[in-house]
């Protein structure tokens, strides 16, 4: 089980936690069927490190996003929404 | 390659098991060039191979496995095998497999030791019973078979099951008798067996680490055992198929999760079906060598690392607890992850890429084991003409664009 750092509530046990999918994806404001299928459903799904969005549906409600690397699933960082992810 | 018969089996015995030779050949290094290349040495691209120089000739075939044949999804698996899925299209997809499966020891001359106990489905509440019945009504009118068991029929056909549990309570279940479990490790081995003994190389520890490509398609592939030449290249790689295909600039509608699966320590035969509960994330049957074999859920996020979090198995086992009271004191021996590929719509993906060429078969999620013949086979076909096989048609990587989805996420709910 992950242990995981709510940018407002402090580090959580990962059943606290929903994940929520890839961070950073951008909604096309008008798309052709390719583009409006490449947001949707394309997805990165690294061997590394990954930014990715949590939900703590188990405390304050609130989404933020995550650095996780998906080989040995080790946090780096937690940050709020519209920040800049950390390098 | 010694063809397996009572005779040879009693030759064998009477030389003390000593004359056995390797089943498959196994060359040590790639050819320069083929006509296919199959990516990833599991069940789905050892079949696709073999059906490609059964049914197309086609000339040269290697399969390139990273690591040893069968050592991903195939031989993690809890090989539940069943049909009984809602959508047509899917009813054709596994029913295919299961037809194949019915004849295919015959087939490979090798024992997959295919068992079709029946695959009981239960139902735990109103709502469990409604979509229950959907799908068996469905699975009718498709041509499937699939019935509906009071509780009091479905503790007849699994005496073990407790169907009045305070906390899971069994409402019904769904049967499909000709469902079932086949061992796993022969299903690689007699593909690779029957497919080496028409000419396929088998190259195992052999990395794909790139794909070339020309304004005309790929050209060949660059892997840990040096470049390899190829107009026609089958990506059958499971949880890595995203790694794959980014080497030829494809990004995939695929997200890759651990699953996993535990079995406890072998016990004389005591359940005679597989029994699967999609609320509780719970399945369960019991091997030959008498282990029950117990799979679980797959975690919350995308990960590669082949372990997964000890939550789920601790979930897993309570239901099981719960379900069938009689196993409590068991004691479970090992627990394994696979990665497998989940789709947006819990459907396999297979067919043709915008690369000329370049030919993927993916998706399988959290049940393809039960698909290997029906999928090498319609893959292979789709191979060798450069054209979707009608069965796999539907199955398409441009059906997140066209949005003609199959969405098999009630059927596919529990991971297995
Ligand atoms: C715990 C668990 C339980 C399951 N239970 C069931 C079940 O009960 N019923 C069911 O139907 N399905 C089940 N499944 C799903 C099933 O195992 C898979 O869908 C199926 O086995 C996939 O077969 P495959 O041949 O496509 O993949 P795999 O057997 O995983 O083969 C893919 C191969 O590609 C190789 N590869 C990857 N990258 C490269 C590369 N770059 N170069 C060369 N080779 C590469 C890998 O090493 C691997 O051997 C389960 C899966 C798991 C993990």
């Amino acid at each position: 089980m992950l242990l995981i750092r709510c940018p407002w509530c402090g580090e959580r046990p990962e059943i606290e936690f929903r994940h929520a999918g890839e961070a950073h994806l951008a909604r096309p404001a008008a798309a052709t069927d390719a583009e409006w299928a490449a947001y949707l459903y394309e997805r990165a799904n690294p061997r590394g490190w990954a930014r990715e969005r949590w939900r703590h549906a188990h405390g304050c409600g609130r989404f933020f996003n995550a650095r996780r690397h998906t080989l040995t699933d080790c946090i780096a960082a937690t940050y709020a929404p519209g920040e800049e992810p950390p390098p | 390659m010694t063809r397996f018969s009572w005779a040879a089996l009693a030759r064998g015995a009477l030389r003390g098991h000593r004359a056995w030779t390797p089943q498959w050949r196994s060359p040590d290094r790639p050819q320069p060039d083929y006509d296919a290349v199959i990516v990833g040495g599991g069940g789905h691209g050892l079949a696709t191979a073999y059906y490609l120089a059964k049914e197309y000739r086609l000339g040269r075939i290697a399969v390139l496995e990273k690591g040893w044949i069968g050592g991903g999804n195939t031989g993690r698996n809890t090989t539940i095998i069943r049909s009984n899925y809602l959508f047509p299209e899917s009813a054709a997809l596994y029913d295919h497999a299961v037809q194949l499966w019915e004849g295919l020891s015959a087939e490979l001359n090798y024992n997959v030791m295919f068992s079709p106990r029946g695959v009981l489905m239960l139902a735990h509440s109103h709502h469990d019973v409604q979509s229950g019945l959907r799908h068996v009504h469905a699975n009718r009118l498709a041509g499937v078979d699939n019935e509906w068991l009071t509780p009091a029929e479905a503790k007849a056909f699994c005496p073990p099951l407790d169907i009045a549990t305070p906390r899971w309570p069994v409402f019904g279940a769904a049967l499909q008798r000709r469902g079932g479990v086949a061992r796993h490790d022969a299903v690689a081995w007699g593909y690779a067996r029957a497919a080496s003994a028409l000419g396929v190389d088998i190259i195992e520890g052999c990395e794909v680490t790139g794909i070339t490509r020309d304004a005309a398609g790929v050209t060949g592939l660059e892997t840990s055992k040096g470049p390899v030449r190829a107009r026609r290249i089958g990506v059958v790689a499971a949880g890595s198929t995203s790694l794959v295909m980014a080497m030829a600039g494809l990004r995939m509608p695929l997200e890759s999760f651990p699953l996993q699966a535990l079995v406890s320590e072998p016990v004389k035969p005591v359940f005679p079906c597989v029994v699967m509960s999609n609320t509780v994330h719970a399945y369960i049957s019991q091997s030959d060598k008498g282990e029950l074999v117990i799979g679980a859920g797959t975690d919350q996020y995308p990960s590669y690392s082949q372990a997964g979090g000890v939550q789920i198995l601790g979930h897993t086992l309570e239901a099981i607890c719960e379900l069938f009271p009689i196993f409590r004191r068991m004691r479970m021996l090992r627990a394994w992850g696979g990665i497998v590929d989940v789709t947006p719509d819990r459907s396999p993906i297979i067919g043709l890429t915008p690369v000329p060429g370049l030919f993927v078969n993916c998706g399988w999620g959290t049940g393809g084991f039960k698909a290997t013949p029906g999928s090498g086979h319609v893959f292979a076909a789709t191979i060798a003409r450069g054209e979707p096989h009608p069965i796999a048609a539907p199955f398409s990587l441009d059906r997140f664009t066209t949005g003609q989805l199959i969405d098999e996420a009630a059927a596919a709910a529990v991971a297995h």
